[in-house]
């Protein structure tokens, strides 16, 4: 089993220009790992990340985006599994952490908490699916994750963290959005 | 002369599907986010369906248009939402977030599904759509009523609007177009 901010970190060493859309407990690691113009953390309804990750990459198929998803949120958008796969961009990378339990919200479990992503996602027809639960594979592999065509999918198995502080005010801080539109249309 | 009073009465009660994707058109519009509605199905959604002009993204819940539209506005890319009312209600909380409290220019175009044109919408005796004119008034979300080709001028300024002060914007269509 993993941790979560170990991956972020593994993952953060081959973060460039790509945009960064991240939710909740996940959001709270990656701004703290990778603090950038770059990231996209105000989301406004949990689930919603892979579908605003899906208009970025939209908008600009010259850009790559990436998605840093909790298993808790794609519960809530497990259609947004089918609707990516439909319009296949290549220029998406959707990971989950998987912890099994809705952390930002008391560390409650998800149903099923052994539910397969993975498999769903694959089923969905995503170009590519992943299952990670080794961080020394994924350290490996994460160069070729992030740089093949998409829609590409990938599972984290990541154990709770330990409790987190989650500053939504920064985190939905309207000149981060802001400053997010800037850095994202140069 | 009873007869040629009516003949006028129903040509101002229609509305045309091809003018209101020529407004989408006009209004900068690229892409196109729907789950189907029965009352703008053939008339509008078939027909954008094979617009080579407009990029049709078919969904599998309304809500996730909320979040598509949204990345879609920070790469200056405008969107048109299509939908029914029921799926509008079941998107409330996104739209809260995403359109209203983070002022995003998600424009909506909400199919009155079963709703009797004779009637004003708030006056429709159904519940369902009785309740959408006045929850997009507590939400302070602009509202145009398309229910004959008239009302179809509404959408291009309203739209323009949207994107130009960061807001959203509903249109409900009260009839299905031809």
């Amino acid at each position: 089993m993993m941790k979560r901010d170990e991956c972020f970190r593994a993952l953060a060493r081959h973060i460039t220009d790509q945009g960064v859309v991240a939710t909740y407990s996940s959001a709270v690691d990656w701004v703290e790992i990778a603090p950038r113009a770059l990231n996209y953390t105000s989301i406004g309804a949990m689930g919603l990340d892979s579908s605003h990750g899906l208009g970025l990459a939209l908008g600009r198929p010259d850009k790559r985006v990436v998605v840093l998803q909790g298993d808790g949120s794609l519960l809530m958008n497990l259609g947004s599994l089918v609707t990516i796969a439909e319009v296949a961009p290549k220029n998406l990378v959707h990971f989950v952490a998987q912890n099994r339990t809705y952390e930002a919200n008391g560390g409650h479990a998800i149903p099923n908490p052994q539910v397969d992503f993975a498999s769903m996602a694959r089923a969905a027809g995503y170009a590519a699916v992943y299952d990670f639960s080794d961080l020394g594979i994924f350290t490996q592999q994460v160069v070729h994750v992030l740089g093949q065509d998409g829609p590409v999918f990938a599972t984290l198995h990541v154990e709770p963290s330990k409790p987190l502080i989650y500053d939504y005010p920064s985190l939905y801080d309207p000149a981060k959005r802001a400053a997010f539109k800037t850095a994202w249309q140069s | 002369m009873e007869a040629g009073a009516a003949s006028v009465d129903a040509t101002l009660r229609l509305l045309h599907g091809s003018r209101i994707i020529a407004a989408i058109k006009a209004s900068g519009i690229e892409y196109v986010l729907s789950v189907p509605d029965i009352v703008t199905s053939s008339g509008l959604l078939a027909p954008i369906a094979q617009d080579k002009a407009l990029r049709l993204i078919r969904v599998c819940k309304e809500e996730e248009c909320i979040g598509i539209a949204s990345g879609l506005s920070y790469c200056d890319k405008r969107s048109l939402i299509l939908i029914q009312h029921t799926g509008f209600l079941d998107s409330l909380n996104a739209i809260r977030g995403i359109a209203v409290e983070y002022g995003q220019p998600i424009c909506m175009m909400i199919g009155l599904l079963q709703h009797d044109p004779n009637f004003a919408p708030r006056a429709s005796p159904r519940y369902g759509v009785r309740i959408v004119e006045p929850i997009l008034d507590d939400m302070g979300i602009a509202h145009h009523l398309i229910g004959m080709d008239a009302d179809v001028a509404k959408i291009q300024p309203a739209i323009d609007a949207a994107y130009r002060d960061s807001h959203p914007v509903a249109f409900l269509i009260a009839r299905s177009p031809e």
